[in-house]
């Protein structure tokens, strides 16, 4: 691609992380949450892929996050098991480390280490988010080389039409 | 009418997509279709949890009042997700009858043997 | 004469979906709201989220996102199974072309 884009694609991508990390960390305050800012990240990475050719990144990053947010995910549902499958045992109970802080009925300014497990698997499923989309971008873009129209440009370069 | 109309702007939206999967014949074209039915199908699961002056169900800052029902937002979450997941299956499907076949028209890609 | 019957089919089908639209319950009246309000009351206390659709997707309703991020990972899998063929080729041809640049980059 030409100067322009690839200058204007390495500004905005910093900015857009920032913004789909905000929105996965804040889920459990604001509207969000870990689909939602996932999907923004993954739109990141595939502004990069357009601008800078396939052969960006190499898959096994990819293929990491997202097996780790989906066991993080499952280890999540079993740490409530003293009651059933994905209790919430961290809320209201009053730490701070474990998302633990007290919110009652009404509040409309509440602290930000609340929420029991909620926060934690909303950024489990950001990073199942970001590692499955950008797989499907990378696959594509690299299934889509097309050797035989690439090795007829290859040819008339040289021959020199 | 009038009152009626994000219900009648989704049954519109369904008929479209299954006009396009019936009337044309190039695989980009159908994967369009159905993708716009699913549109449909969620903006009327969305439209069918609204209050008549309803806020968003959202407790951090918010102005005071009556919510809006929240359970099928959260219906429609997963519904995009399962959209996203189809749509890409059936792209890379394509990319594969490309390379084989050298054609995107639905009525000539049809030789079973390969 | 195939796609007559089935421009007929469309017609009927758009003909009933129109009128469910037009005859149903009022937007903006919904009837059994017991559950709804449930959550909307009680989601602060019990779960400590404050966003109540938030709440719903990972603490009420968390067997569905199991089955939905489960979901997103086969179709990852899907889709790289289907196109394991041409990853190959493409990365050889381009290894290939790579090579032939810097040799041509050289000896020019």
């Amino acid at each position: 691609m030409s100067k322009i884009v690839r200058g204007m694609a390495s500004i905005l991508y910093p900015l857009i992380a920032v913004f789909g990390g905000y929105l996965v960390l804040h889920g459990h305050l604001t509207p969000g949450g870990g689909f939602q800012g996932g999907a923004v990240v993954a739109s990141a990475i595939a502004l990069a892929v357009v601008a800078y050719g396939s052969g960006l990144y190499k898959k096994g990053i990819f293929s990491g996050f997202e097996s780790f947010g989906l066991l993080l995910f499952i280890a999540l549902g079993f740490v409530g098991m003293s009651c059933y499958f994905f209790t919430n045992v961290f809320a209201n109970t009053g730490t701070i480390v474990l998302f633990g802080q007290v919110v009652s009925y009404g509040t409309t300014s509440p602290p930000f280490f609340s929420g029991g497990t909620v926060p934690m698997m909303n950024m489990a499923v950001g990073f199942e988010v970001v590692g499955g989309l950008s797989l499907i971008i990378l696959a594509l873009a690299q299934a889509s080389f097309d050797d035989e129209t690439e090795v007829e440009k290859e040819v008339e370069k040289e021959v020199g039409l | 009418m009038l009152w009626q109309l994000p219900f009648i702007v989704s049954a519109l939206l369904v008929i479209i997509g299954l006009y396009i999967c019936i009337a044309k014949t190039n695989l980009i074209k159908m994967v369009m279709g159905v993708s716009l039915m699913e549109s449909g199908a969620n903006l009327f699961l969305v439209s069918l949890g609204y209050r008549k002056g309803g806020i968003a169900p959202i407790y951090t800052s918010s102005p005071g009042g009556e919510m809006v029902m929240p359970t099928p937002q959260a219906l429609t979450l997963t519904s995009i997700v399962i959209g996203v997941a189809t749509t890409a299956l059936m792209l890379s499907f394509i990319v594969m009858m490309y390379k084989h076949y050298r054609t995107c028209d639905a009525r000539k890609a049809r030789r079973l043997r390969g | 004469m195939r796609r007559s019957v089935a421009f007929v089919g469309l017609l009927i089908v758009a003909a009933s979906l129109l009128y469910a639209a037009y005859y149903m319950r009022g937007f903006g009246e919904p009837e059994h709201t017991a559950m709804d309000d449930y959550f909307i009351n009680n989601a602060q206390n019990e779960t400590g989220a404050s966003n109540v659709v938030t709440s719903i997707v990972f603490d009420y309703r968390g067997y569905d996102t199991l089955g939905e991020a489960t979901v997103l990972f086969s179709a990852v899998t899907g889709v790289l199974v289907a196109v394991r063929r041409s990853l190959k080729r493409g990365m050889d041809v381009e290894k290939g072309m790579d090579a032939k640049k810097d040799n041509g980059g050289d000896g020019s």
